[in-house]
């Protein structure tokens, strides 16, 4: 029943590919904040003017840029359902799909490089790559703002830097993060004495679509505080090495666990498993927690024959807007747990094998 | 829905469009509350705030987008880059404290960068002027110089 004509395009780059650190890292972005020069920020313009923005832009990113084959999204023509499988991708923020008119989004085609047009600031230039490698998408979203650089004329200022809507984001308009995967330190309720350390040295926490989000399953994505008075690689280098340092600590508590209380968790994660093999309806909200355990279960080599990339396929094609679209219907809230409980039983077949004594 | 308030579990039964609104569609519960945003009107106010002292002082002003210093203090959002400078003195202190400094030494761009770029390339070549003489490559150094010069005329 499952639509299997859903290719692999659908979902980006960064979710399928396995990257460095996959056990812990998912993915590692970076933003950029830019506003054109002579127009107010967003929030401050005028319909004219935030129509000038989209013009300027979009004529910007045309011919031959960085970003290879895209596709320009006007919001406003887009429907509902398809604006918030942008969200659920990490292709734009939730704040920038709650009012659509004039917003636009330019996107890659592998979806590792988006544009935002108009949402805080006039441009917010975003590179996500798979795993844990700051740097690279760095240079990405670097390559892409020298090009738009190269038409556009940027709100500049000789002290301040790059000028923003919000005075958090002045200065390099960089927010740099890396979503992990912690389920580790958050079984043994670690996570927030970590993530309060973290707060003091510039870095910063949160749940998984950014800004006022909750966390789920395990999945935390952490990011520099500071933009001002630093620059954009020794931002990058210190989120790296923080990260490091967090990526260590949850492989030893993983280790630690699977020394001192292997039957404890062997039966949670093969629990969890069977619950997700044999569901027959299921939450986002369940279906992400239980996922986490799979994906732990497959990264200590505790449940084998299953690959990785189809538990990171799953984390985001279970989520309410992209599920309907890999069933290729719309769907009621009712149906989409059980279409949702069916596409991971579906994708999860087969990966059952007797633990190893 | 179901909402964990205080390890109390409660089951709400919305329709699609409150369960909407509420955030469920999206997989999570999104709570605007607490955002840098409202941070930086926490950090202005009350006791321990920036600004324990009423504006006596007449109010700033930013002509270009017609933005007030308070409106500012209430949502934490400028309106346009001119509110920079016309805030410079509400802001200083503000940035001084959420962001530790109030200089940007990062990347500057090409166009709208002007001598501030010129500034930053002659300051990386006298450093690598610097490390040609460490490693005795006195031709390197000679070219570094002359390099440094011309560019110096541009200033």
């Amino acid at each position: 029943m499952i639509n299997q004509k859903h290719n692999k395009d659908f979902l980006p780059k960064w979710i399928i590919d396995e990257g460095e650190m996959g056990d812990v890292v998912l993915s590692s972005r970076i933003r950029l904040a830019r506003n054109l020069k002579g127009i107010p920020f967003p929030g401050c313009a005028n319909e004219q003017q935030l129509a000038e923005v989209n013009t300027l832009v979009h004529q910007a990113i045309k011919s031959d840029s960085p970003l290879g084959p895209y596709a320009v999204i006007n919001l406003e023509e887009l429907p509902p359902n398809d604006r918030v499988v942008l969200v659920e991708k990490h292709l734009c923020s939730p704040q920038f799909i709650e009012t659509p008119h004039l917003h636009s989004l330019i996107v890659n085609q592998p979806q590792t490089v988006s544009v935002m047009i108009n949402e805080e600031d006039h441009l917010r230039i975003q590179a996500i790559v798979a795993g844990f490698a700051v740097g690279q998408a760095l240079e990405l979203a670097n390559q892409v703002d020298d090009f738009l650089e190269e038409s556009l004329e940027y709100s500049f200022d000789e002290t301040y830097g790059y000028l923003t809507t919000c005075p958090t984001n002045v200065g390099t308009g960089i927010r740099a993060s890396v979503m992990m995967h912690l389920p580790g330190l958050t079984m043994v309720d670690q996570v927030k004495r970590v993530l309060s350390a973290l707060t003091h040295i510039g870095i910063n926490i949160r749940g998984i679509y950014g800004e006022g989000t909750e966390s789920f399953g395990d999945l935390y994505q952490v990011s520099n505080q500071v933009t001002l008075g630093f620059t954009e690689q020794d931002l990058a280098n210190n989120l790296t090495s923080v990260c490091k340092q967090v990526i260590e600590q949850e492989r030893a508590v993983r280790e630690a666990l699977l020394k001192d209380s292997k039957m404890q968790l062997e039966d949670r994660l093969y629990r969890s498993y069977g619950i997700l093999t044999q569901a027959r309806v299921i939450n986002t909200q369940e279906a992400l927690k239980l996922l986490s355990d799979v994906k732990l279960g497959v990264d200590i080599g505790m449940i084998r024959g299953i690959d990785r990339s189809v538990i990171r396929e799953l984390i985001l094609s279970i989520r309410a807007s992209i599920l309907q679209k890999v069933i290729g219907k719309e769907l009621a809230p009712a149906d989409r747990d059980y279409y949702r409980a069916e596409l991971i039983r579906e994708r999860l077949k087969g990966g059952l094998k007797v633990p190893e004594k | 829905m179901t909402k964990i308030i205080n390890f109390q579990k409660t089951e709400f039964h919305l329709c699609e469009v409150c369960a909407k609104s509420a955030g469920s569609e999206l997989g999570f519960i999104f709570e605007p509350t607490f955002t840098f945003q409202n941070l930086i009107a926490g950090l202005l106010e009350g006791d321990t705030g920036i600004y324990q002292q009423p504006a006596t002082v007449k109010e700033l002003y930013c002509p270009n987008c017609g933005l007030t210093f308070t409106d500012f203090r209430n949502n934490g959002l400028l309106g346009c880059a001119d509110c920079y400078n016309n805030f410079q003195s509400g802001l200083e202190p503000l940035l001084k404290r959420v962001q530790g400094n109030t200089r940007h030494i990062g990347k500057v761009p090409k166009r709208s960068g002007g001598k501030v770029r010129i500034k930053k390339e002659i300051a990386d070549l006298r450093q690598e002027l610097q490390q040609s003489i460490g490693r005795e490559d006195y031709e390197r150094a000679a070219e570094l110089r002359d390099e440094i010069r011309r560019r110096e005329q541009d200033l």
